[in-house]
């Protein structure tokens, strides 16, 4: 065979040459092996003894989040956790034992144990229990000698003394997801909490603060023998809220059992006095992880705890969005303060009768008078003299529909329909989808938050923007002064119309919110109620004028209504929705007649109690009224 | 030209005489008692890194090397013509697993590199060194040396070797894509390819480095600028390699003692059961643990040259040398890694390092291996020109 001939000897060669290579290779490794361990092995051997004092960094303390006058939302509370260093007992089961005669631990804690003991290194130590009260830790320190190996260590964990008052507004924490950990080596250490929802989220990077350190001098066994130093880093800056915790705490009282939501802003500028979205939930319990029975039970909630109704419900307003379809009639002079459209108690178009909440109707009607009665016949011809666009763009200019320059996350930004909306998707935009626009129904979808912010503009005629960062740390946050929002240029006289029907709804008899003026001498409300229906009715069930309150809850009407005051100098700006409340004016109006009587002769019940720790001074002067 | 003994061998499955029996004598058992020098070596050391317990690493890994040396031993039972015959169904079904990796591969420390097989993780690019190697020797098989000379039979394995590189270059891991490299040019170099060429081969790359350097993923520069410079960056990515060379120096002639080593059981670093379990060794049994454990693997890799000087046929010579090479290099990065003598590259001590699909696909190599040696004498068919 020539080519084994030729072949084998190339391959003979060369094989022993790299295997001459590698014995070089290896034979390089050797030398520096030797070099490192034997000639150089005292430097080595030092570094190492250095090595025994060991660094750790601490999670840093989390800043505060209060009100506006100093009272704690979020704040820390120190709790007690037991662990347990493997190393310094002979046998660690039987301290186990000892230390669960003392202290209850449930099945699946001992199970926990029991696996941390089997697979971690023994120089790690071993969490027995959190969350130890004070019983607890006077046991553990009175047997201490009985316990070896068993220490006491201080973590914090949130807590939020208002509870389910303002849940969704004031956000929670929660453990780090790995990617964090791996992105931010902070988020790794123990203890450590990232805000996920509302301000916890949007201020996370002013809450979180700088981390500790703390350094231990580490015996053979892994043992800390003593602490050298002790940084305990810089707590997070106190972030300082616009809301005020009374009106809050209000506000979520008086939508208790409700489905709904009510926003009170400072018409002036836009600062949220109070927000509130019902039910909610207790944030506190995302700090140690939400337990999965009240897991489940958010989850089978139909009125569906988690969704904060606030920022992110989407609803038909109703005739609460009558304001804008006036502003904007006015605005390009579709209509004037004087001009008077005929109510029969329906408008007939083509085949489709379009009735009036009234059948008998209103007669001739100015605009005025059609926001004071709620008159359907008035806005459906002043939506179709108007025109979408045009209601769509001073919904934008009103802040009915974002953006809005709110400081929160997870904000809808509500939607109104164009003509070019319309185009985009194949619809065919009849007059009829117009007049169902003029009273709010429709594709017409708003946030309670933007109800308040355009009752506050229409209050003020500024471009006030929701906001509820007062100051962070010693800064005042801007956008809360009173000369920070522009004018919107609007028509004074046509401004006057809408706010003297605002006026006559709540203050005149004839009015829909009679009922709910208020009852403070020489100072007066002005608002709007809103009943939406959330199913159709056939054309029989609305010309019987369809006794609403014998439907099921889940196809009752949702309720608004909107308000401001006092409506000579306007300085309070409300917005109340409640799901399936059937009407506006009954069941939203009171709470809002609450509210701004609260705020307006500052009888506040006082902020939830439980400050932890010393609120530092309100950096906001008091709300008053002017 | 037949000898009597070649044509004794030439059909084997007629000979009775070539049974199981003496197939499994035939085996370097030195060979298989080196490998289990190195598992129990590795055993001791994945004990001492969970403080003196079976668990989590010793255990399981010692079970499953005992589990590859059953597979690794039925493996050089199997005829290496079959082996031989197999060789580019192998290398196509390692370019699919590549491919595989890529569009649905797992994600583990910022790169695809895992698959998951029925729960069992496979780390494709670790079996492609091996089929590599096994399809390049079946290429060159039957050449004669004027056909090795002629450029253009040349370019089928050139691709053959860029087309696995390339894709374990995109996971991105590129330690195992430069790995290989090294294996396919080592079997390229068996085969009698003219040392110019390589020359311009390696002239080529170091034009092109450059370019390609500033195409690198971000931690792979890191890693290299962190070996430039191990000092800038003391808790990032240089703290590994300064904790290990402290390992490593504080050992001394005679360690710190089994168990007593205070670098490992104070965990100064991180995740030491796999990369850099050799400074557990070097740290609790000193200079002469560290040596002896060199000793075994140098051992093994003069063995599998020895196995490939000894093969009576291209195919079991060329695969044999990839095979070695494959050893040499996991064992050369892996320790001048820890030595703090190159980048830290993710490459683990075969059969020490903690990680079960390392250590299956080192043994699948290691069965090839015994295989050529059992059939070292057997004779292919051949088409003589």
């Amino acid at each position: 065979m020539k080519r084994e001939r030729e072949l084998r000897p190339i391959f003979s060669r060369r094989a022993l040459l790299l295997g001459g290579a590698q014995l070089a290779a290896f034979g390089a490794l050797g030398v520096r092996l030797y070099r490192m361990q034997v000639l150089q092995h005292g430097k080595y051997a030092t570094l190492a003894k250095q090595n025994s004092v060991n660094e750790r960094l601490l999670a840093p303390l989390r800043g505060l989040i209060t009100d506006r006058h100093g009272v704690i939302l979020a704040g820390n509370k120190q709790h007690w956790r037991a662990l347990f260093m493997m190393v310094q007992a002979h046998d660690p089961a039987a301290v186990i034992e000892r230390f669960a005669a003392l202290v209850s631990l449930s099945d699946s804690e001992r199970q926990r144990i029991a696996r941390d003991i089997a697979g971690k290194p023994r120089y790690v130590p071993v969490l027995l229990k959190d969350y130890l009260d004070w019983s607890d830790m006077a046991r553990i320190e009175v047997n201490a000698t009985d316990l070896p190996g068993v220490f006491v260590d201080v973590g914090a964990s949130r807590v939020y003394p208002m509870g389910d008052a303002m849940s969704h507004t004031i956000g929670y924490v929660a453990r780090p997801t790995p990617a964090q950990a791996v992105q931010n080596p902070v988020f790794a250490l123990p203890g450590m909490r990232v805000g996920r929802a509302g301000v916890e989220r949007a201020r996370d990077d002013a809450l979180r603060g700088e981390p500790g350190i703390v350094q231990t001098e580490v015996n053979a066994h892994g043992t800390v023998v003593r602490v050298l130093d002790r940084d305990n880093g810089t707590q997070g800056a106190t972030v300082q809220l616009t809301i005020d915790a009374g009106l809050q705490s209000l506000a979520a009282q008086k939508l208790a059992g409700q489905a709904g939501a009510a926003v009170m802003l400072d018409a002036t500028n836009g600062a949220i006095l109070a927000m509130s979205s019902q039910p909610g939930f207790d944030p506190t319990l995302f700090d140690a992880g939400v337990p999965e029975a009240v897991w489940r039970r958010w989850m089978a909630d139909p009125r569906r705890p988690l969704n904060d109704r606030a920022t992110g419900g989407l609803y038909a307003p109703g005739s609460t969005f009558k304001p804008n379809v006036a502003m904007a009639a006015l605005e390009c002079g579709a209509i004037t303060p004087s001009t008077r459209f005929f109510c029969p108690g329906y408008l007939k178009l083509g085949n489709h009768t379009f009735y009036c909440w009234r059948h008998q109707g209103h007669g001739s009607i100015d605009v005025v008078g059609a926001l004071q009665q709620s008159c359907d016949v008035f806005f459906y011809h002043t939506a179709l003299v108007t025109g979408i666009d045009r209601i769509a763009a001073m919904g934008r200019k009103l802040g009915l529909i974002g953006p809005l320059p709110l400081d929160l996350p997870g904000v809808s930004q509500g939607f109104l329909p164009t003509r070019q909306w319309a185009r985009d998707r194949r619809l065919v935009w009849t007059k009829g989808n117009t007049v169902i626009q003029g009273i709010g129904q429709g594709y017409t979808q708003v946030t309670p938050l933007g109800l308040a912010t355009m009752t506050a503009r229409i209050a003020t005629g500024r471009a006030v923007g929701p906001h509820i960062a007062g100051a962070i740390g010693d800064v005042v946050q801007p956008g809360n002064g009173p000369d920070d929002w522009p004018s919107l240029g609007f028509d004074m006289r046509n401004l006057a119309a809408v706010r003297q029907g605002m006026f006559d709804v709540v203050n005149t008899q004839l009015g829909t919110g009679y009922a709910s003026r208020l009852t403070l001498p020489g100072v007066f409300m002005a608002g709007k109620t809103g009943t939406a229906q959330v199913h159709d009715l056939s054309q029989a069930q609305e010309k019987a004028n369809y006794d609403d309150a014998n439907l099921p809850w889940k196809f009752r009407p949702n309720a608004f209504f909107i308000a401001f005051a006092p409506t000579d100098v306007p300085r309070f700006a409300v917005a109340v929705a409640v799901e399936h409340g059937n009407e506006g004016a009954s069941v939203s109006a009171p709470i809002a007649q609450a509210l701004m009587t609260a705020a307006l002769t500052r009888t506040l019940t006082p902020a939830a109690p439980g400050t932890i720790q010393s609120a530092p001074q309100a950096v906001i002067s008091e709300a008053g009224p002017a | 030209m037949n000898t009597p003994l070649a044509t004794k061998f030439y059909r084997p499955q007629y000979d009775r005489s070539f049974s199981f029996a003496s197939k499994l004598l035939r085996v370097n058992w030195l060979f298989v008692l080196a490998c289990c020098a190195l598992a129990g070596i590795g055993y001791a050391a994945l004990y001492s890194a969970a403080g003196g317990h079976g668990q989590p690493y010793a255990t399981p890994q010692i079970e499953r090397f005992f589990a590859s040396l059953l597979l690794m031993i039925a493996i050089a039972m199997i005829d290496i013509r079959i082996i031989a015959k197999c060789a580019w169904l192998l290398y196509g079904l390692g370019i699919v697993l590549l491919i595989a990796v890529w569009k649905f591969g797992h994600v583990g420390l910022g790169a695809k590199r895992w698959l998951d097989v029925g729960g069992v993780h496979v780390q494709p690019s670790e079996l492609m060194k091996l089929f590599l190697a096994l399809a390049l020797a079946s290429w060159f098989q039957r050449a004669t040396h004027e056909r090795v000379g002629n450029p253009l039979f040349l370019i089928p394995p050139v691709l053959a070797i860029l087309v696995p590189a390339a894709l374990i270059l995109k996971e991105p891991n590129l330690g195992t894509a430069v790995i290989t490299m090294a294996i396919g040019g080592s079997v390229l170099l068996g085969a009698g390819v003219r040392w110019w060429k390589f020359a311009i081969v390696i002239g080529l790359v170091a034009i092109i480095a450059p370019y390609a350097y500033s195409h690198l993923h971000g931690y792979q520069k890191e890693r290299i600028l962190t070996f430039l410079h191990p000092g800038r960056d003391p808790l990032g990515a240089g703290y590994n390699i300064i904790q290990s060379k402290i390992a490593l120096g504080s050992g001394g002639m005679w360690g710190q003692g089994f168990l007593h080593g205070t670098q490992n059981q104070l965990n100064f670093l991180p995740e030491k059961q796999t990369d850099f379990v050799f400074t557990i060794i070097a740290e609790e049994f000193g200079f002469a643990g560290s040596i002896v454990l060199l000793g075994v693997l140098f051992s093994m890799v003069m063995m599998a040259i020895y196995t490939a000087l000894r093969c009576r046929h291209q195919f079991g010579r060329l695969a044999a040398l990839g095979i070695a090479t494959n050893l040499f290099l996991y064992c050369f990065v892996n320790l001048a890694m820890v030595m703090g003598l190159i980048p830290v590259g993710g490459v683990p001590l075969p059969l020490v390092s903690y990680g079960g699909s390392a250590l299956t696909a080192v043994m699948l190599g290691f069965g090839v291996l015994m295989s050529i040696h059992v059939h070292r004498d057997v004779e292919f068919a051949v088409s003589e020109e």
